[in-house]
């Protein structure tokens, strides 16, 4: 078993905009690109070119179709990776002491040299965010990029994890969610950010912003008609209304 | 207990490289990041004009297409029948000797025996000056089964497009409307411009049968009947023209409304504009109400003008757009139905345009002086834009499609606007402004201009004197007279026939006309390996080069291995497809940031080498090679005096120049320092109304662009339509042949119109989209993106599955008038109620690409392609009629319908193809990648 601290003296974490991704996965390669060559061991991949491709990714992108009641269905994008609870059942279950959450900034990571690979994080995680890295045999998880965010050998506008970088719909957020002042604690105060799965109790700094409301526009068409109300009926009567709007001009 | 101590600073890598990606067409710049030595970690180069840092799926993921176990490894001479894959590997001067000796006697007999065609190439301005050198005729990429029709309509209406030519004015629009397939061309800019608006709110709305990608995160999405998005646009014009909601100054100071028109029957000119004595068209100054020509200076054309001559009233255009689209056959009543749409939907999306466009207008401060000398304090915005590609292009009514789009932009004032689409340099460019297309093959002789142009009227087909066409293609002829990209879809298939003639030798580039590119990709296998009566085969040579070990390979004679983009000279220059953004011109490189480990070459400096070989002019003067590869060319080729390749960095009188200079020996490395491009700012005034804006028109004579200043007027009625439907009418000295009449007179409407594509035999409709992490990514075989999309079952809409009783996972025969496939099927609710979908290019042919050959691309696997036949049914006539548009040529991929019906389970989709040989090593079982300690 393995402590959590009592606080941490910043909550790092993402805001995701589900009203914003589009679905594309740059989150999730940028993520395999830069943690397959950085931090730990290399992410594997079994049978990369066979029947069952598999590997780890620390960052997956799932879509889901809705069926309201009214309205056509939709389709919500959700990129979901380690949400760095503040109570990480992760953490408190790992038998070695190899999962741990960072006292200065909030991290969960995985100390890989300590870790057996006994998968029992990965099961007490409630969001199915750890993969067991078959070749290497150790969890792996979002690191939150701690190798890139602090990182002095980066330029300063670089030291934010991969997959923010690299979101071209700029879905993704950065920042320290402790801090009510921070821009991704604003964020979430104004779109209604929202914690996953809160009856886990896990208490997640990752935040998510939901969809905005969709396919609206038919209830509007009382507003919107008056505005087509014809000039004429007949073309020659368009004609007339042309002359005298072309008067006007 | 404690921490670990991290080392928070970690080394990244040794070095970092900066170059243009190549995952596919949007070209974004990229940081290659080295370590040892080797490719590390690829990200964003923020400082690029196009993707400005962020990078998409397939740009992460080019280290494992760098990688890729596929890759071709040296060059191969075929020692099996062709299909089977079985290939010897042999030294680049024997492959080149045996080139060499295929078509040096070629050129000298019959150069249009030689068909050059390239597939996603992005060097076609170097590709087209090669074939023009050698003399053919038969070249061209792979516009014509792409997005010609959007391309075309676009140039022919306004001066260009959407993408390469022009994008919505993502930091100004309020309202962004985008049709159909969409997951795709200008990848990260799209995604960019989106992330925009949902940040300060503004409505997207997505018309797409198919709800995903863009689709999915739009706030209206019109999940509308395939084929029919120019009857609903039409419908949304009735309803702005109707209520009066059109931009009047606008279209009286910049478009061709005003301009009168022979209103005589009996003139040859009927229907064509009244011109004045220097053949300028003319229109009524409201000021004067005298007739006066479009550019005079001072005039205020008159939208409502008209004459009376000699008994016979001659009309502006705005009476014949208010005569056609007033008509109650465009009301929402009448169209909703066929559209999959209500009345009430489309009359709410009119009125949100006309709302955001002008109860919503902004206003710029920005002085700036139009070509009429007319000097004005401000510019005036109509925030709603638009972007399309394929998805409304590949219908055989896509052409008149994208030019109802292109006029509803136009009516509502919103091209080149603030908060509307902008032009990307060197467009704006009128269809007047471009070449002509050129055709006559002489021996040894270069052709005497480029291959694909812009005919003005049917005396610029490319037709012999006895009326056969000049192409193998039959690109320019009266089967579709502006088929500005070629047809590359009809090559194979018209070689086969020899129909218009036969050639001796198909070289292709980058085009996987054995699998996913070819429509009737079965009979197109056969095709490349029948053979005549003496057992020759029917095309008798085929030079391939592709990098990689694709389905096409299989089926060459030669095979040129490419490199892989990271060790490869390249240039994207503004004499081709640029990627410039509206508010810069811009240009690019790629360099070798890698050299090949493989006995491989870059194609075009291939092509180098084989036309000093062959003595071609352009390339060889007074027997001396003039390039020594493609480098050397990106360097000093001038297309005409001062004009290269690229932009940047070039030799002035008193220094370094931009546009217009002299050959620079540093230009590369100059390149290189940059980061990979270089972009050429436009001056604050000349930022919008780029056709008519003086500060505009000179920055584009400074860049070479033109050479003196060409303002314009928008063509919403097209003189060049008119001409050839005048001859379909009889008139003139150029005539369609008889069974072509009818459709000449009916398609080549001035303005835009609708006809109906679909077929009522079948009754549902079947689309294809490539994923945002895939598309325009050559093969999936990527170890990464195969992970993410390794399947592509059948997606039927909710009823269909009830109707046959279907659940995800079963199987489904889908059957068109071509053919039957048996597929995997799986649920979608967000979808139109008459269509099916998949993704395409995820079905491989067992042994290509370096896969296993039960992986499940090859196994579950499957391509629509087959259910989609190049021709249309036969009519009985004894005419091989192409699935195309007939105004362009445009493959019609997306007029497919089909049948479905419950199949008993399988193992594996059908048709079966068989497996083909590999020629690389088998992959391995796992990746631990990890260059660095």
């Amino acid at each position: 078993m393995t402590d959590l601290p009592q606080q941490t003296q910043r909550q790092l974490g993402l805001v995701i905009d589900l009203d914003t991704c589009v679905g594309c996965h740059a989150c999730v390669v940028s993520c395999k690109g830069w943690n397959t060559e950085n931090y730990g061991a290399p992410l594997s991949d079994q049978q990369p070119y066979g029947a069952d491709p598999s590997g780890t990714f620390l960052n997956r992108v799932h879509s889901y179709e809705l069926t309201p009641e009214t309205g056509p269905a939709q389709l919500v994008h959700f990129p979901k990776s380690c949400l760095h609870c503040a109570d990480a059942p992760c953490v408190t279950v790992c038998p070695t002491g190899a999962s741990y959450k960072r006292v200065e900034d909030g991290i969960v990571l995985v100390n890989e040299s300590d870790c057996i690979g006994c998968g029992l994080c990965a099961w007490a995680c409630p969001y199915g965010a750890r993969e067991l890295d078959l070749a290497e045999g150790v969890m792996k998880k979002c690191t939150l990029c701690v190798d890139r965010i602090y990182n002095e050998n980066l330029p300063e506008r670089d030291r934010e994890p991969a997959c923010v970088r690299t979101c071209p719909a700029g879905a993704r957020h950065f920042g320290d969610l402790g801090d009510p002042d921070s821009a991704v604690s604003a964020l979430v105060a104004e779109r209604g950010g929202m914690d996953l799965m809160p009856e886990q109790g896990t208490r997640p700094v990752n935040k998510y912003l939901p969809p905005r409301p969709k396919d609206q526009i038919d209830e509007q068409v009382d507003i919107l008609a008056p505005l087509l109300t014809p000039v004429a009926e007949e073309p020659k009567g368009f004609l007339g209304w042309l002359d005298r709007a072309l008067d006007k001009l | 207990m404690t921490q670990p101590q991290l080392d928070l600073s970690p080394p990244v890598s040794d070095e970092v490289r900066k170059t243009t990606c190549y995952m596919c067409a949007c070209r974004c710049g990229i940081n290659v990041h080295m370590t040892s030595g080797k490719v590390a970690y690829i990200e964003g180069n923020r400082d690029h004009p196009v993707n400005k840092g962020v990078l998409c799926a397939k740009g992460s993921a080019g280290i494992m297409q760098h990688n890729a176990p596929s890759r071709l490894r040296a060059p191969l001479k075929r020692v099996g029948p062709r299909g089977s894959g079985e290939f010897e590997e042999i030294s680049w001067d024997e492959a080149l000797d045996m080139a060499e000796s295929w078509l040096r006697p070629l050129r000298e007999s019959a150069p249009e025996k030689l068909a050059f065609f390239t597939g996603r190439d992005q060097s076609q301005s170097f590709t087209s000056f090669w074939a023009q050198n050698y003399g053919t005729p038969n070249y061209a990429a792979h516009g014509g089964f792409c997005s010609v029709n959007m391309a075309t309509a676009g140039i022919y209406t306004m001066g260009g497009a959407f993408w390469e030519f022009g994008s919505p004015d993502w930091e100004h629009t309020k309202l962004f409307m985008l049709f159909g397939v969409a997951e795709d061309h200008d990848s990260n800019p799209i995604k960019m411009g989106i992330g925009k608006l949902k940040a300060r709110g503004a409505t997207v709305i997505g018309v797409n049968p198919i709800r995903s990608g863009y689709n999915a995160v739009a706030d209206e999405w019109v999940g509308i009947t395939p084929g029919t998005d120019g009857l609903f646009i039409l419908s949304l014009i009735h309803c702005l023209l109707k209520a009066g909601k059109i931009d009047l100054d606008y279209l009286a100071r910049y478009t061709n409304a005003p301009v009168l028109l022979d209103g005589d029957p009996k003139s040859p000119d009927y229907g064509l504009a009244l011109r004045d004595e220097d053949g300028k068209p003319q229109v009524v100054d409201r000021a004067t109400g005298k007739l006066a020509a479009w550019d005079a200076p001072g005039i205020k054309p008159d939208l409502r003008g008209h004459i009376r001559r000699a008994g016979v009233t001659h009309a502006s255009v705005m009476h014949k757009i208010a005569e056609t689209y007033l008509s109650d056959d465009y009301a929402p009543e009448a169209v909703a139905t066929r559209c999959g749409l209500t009345p009430t939907r489309i009359r709410a999306i009119a009125g949100l345009l006309a709302k955001t466009a002008f109860d919503e207008a902004i206003v710029i401060d920005q002085p700036w002086t139009d070509f009429r000398g007319e000097r004005h304090e401000q510019m005036i915005g109509r925030p709603v834009s638009f972007h399309a590609m394929r998805g409304i292009s590949a219908h055989a009514n896509g052409f008149q499609t994208c030019r109802a789009l292109h006029l509803l932009q136009i009516l509502l004032g919103a091209v080149e606007t603030p908060g509307g689409m902008r032009f990307k340099p060197p467009y704006p460019k009128p269809a007047h402004a471009h070449p002509k297309p050129h055709a006559k093959a002489t021996p040894m002789s270069p052709l005497e201009g480029p291959h694909l142009g812009f005919p003005m009227g049917p005396e610029d087909l490319c037709l012999s004197d006895n009326g056969q066409p000049q192409r193998i293609d039959k690109a320019f002829t009266w089967e579709n007279p502006l088929s500005a990209h070629g047809l590359m879809h009809m090559v194979i298939s018209n070689a086969h026939a020899g129909d218009p003639y036969t050639i001796d030798t198909l070289m292709l580039y980058m085009a996987n006309m054995a699998w996913n590119s070819s429509m009737n990709t079965r009979a197109v296998m056969e095709m490349l390996t029948d053979t005549d009566q003496n057992g020759d085969y029917i095309i008798p040579r085929i030079i391939y080069s592709d990098a990689y070990s694709s389905e096409m390979v299989a089926y060459a004679d030669l095979i040129l291995p490419d490199t892989t983009y990271l060790e490869r000279h390249d240039c994207i220059s503004l004499l081709d497809r640029p990627i410039s953004e509206p508010e810069a011109a811009a240009d690019a490189i790629r360099w070798p940031v890698v050299e090949p480990d493989r006995d491989v070459r870059g194609f075009q400096s291939v092509l180098v080498d084989l036309a000093n070989r062959l003595d071609l002019p352009g390339f060889v003067k007074d027997g001396q090679p003039l390039y020594r590869d493609y480098a050397d060319y990106i360097t000093n080729h001038q297309r005409k005096p001062g004009i290269g390749p690229l932009a940047g960095w070039r030799m002035g009188e008193t220094g370094l120049t931009d546009g217009r200079g002299a050959p620079n020996e540093a230009q590369l490395d100059s390149y290189i320092a940059n980061g990979g491009f270089k972009t050429f700012p436009i001056p604050e005034a000349a930022q919008y109304y780029k056709p008519w804006n003086s500060a505009y028109q000179d920055y584009a004579v400074g860049m070479g662009f033109y050479d003196s200043p060409q303002p314009y007027l928008f063509q919403l009625w097209s003189e060049p339509l008119r001409r050839f439907q005048r001859a379909g009418e009889g008139i003139g000295p150029h005539q369609p042949p008889e069974y072509l009449r009818q459709q000449v007179v009916e398609k080549f409407t001035p303005l835009p119109t609708w006809y109906d594509t679909a077929s009522d035999d079948f009754p549902t409709h079947a689309l294809t989209q490539r994923p945002m992490a895939m598309y325009h990514s050559w093969g999936s075989q990527n170890a990464w993106l195969r992970q993410l999309h390794g399947h592509n079952p059948l997606y039927l809409p909710t009823k269909l599955m009830r109707q046959n009783d279907l659940k995800d996972g079963d199987w489904a025969h889908v059957t068109s008038p071509h053919g039957r496939i048996t597929v995997p099927v799986a649920e979608m609710a967000a979808l139109n109620e008459h269509t099916v979908w998949t993704w395409n290019a995820i079905g491989k042919r067992k042994g290509a690409w370096a896969l296993d050959t039960d992986a499940p691309e090859a196994t579950k696997g499957f391509l629509l392609n087959h259910l989609i036949h190049e021709l249309l049914p036969p009519k009985g006539d004894g005419l091989r009629w192409s699935n195309s548009d007939p105004i362009t040529g445009q493959a019609a991929w997306f007029d497919l319908k089909v049948r479905i019906e419950k199949a008993p389970p399988q193992e594996i989709s059908k048709p079966d193809t068989d497996a083909q040989a590999s020629p690389v090593p088998a992959p391995p079982t796992e990746l631990r990648w990890k260059v660095g300690k």
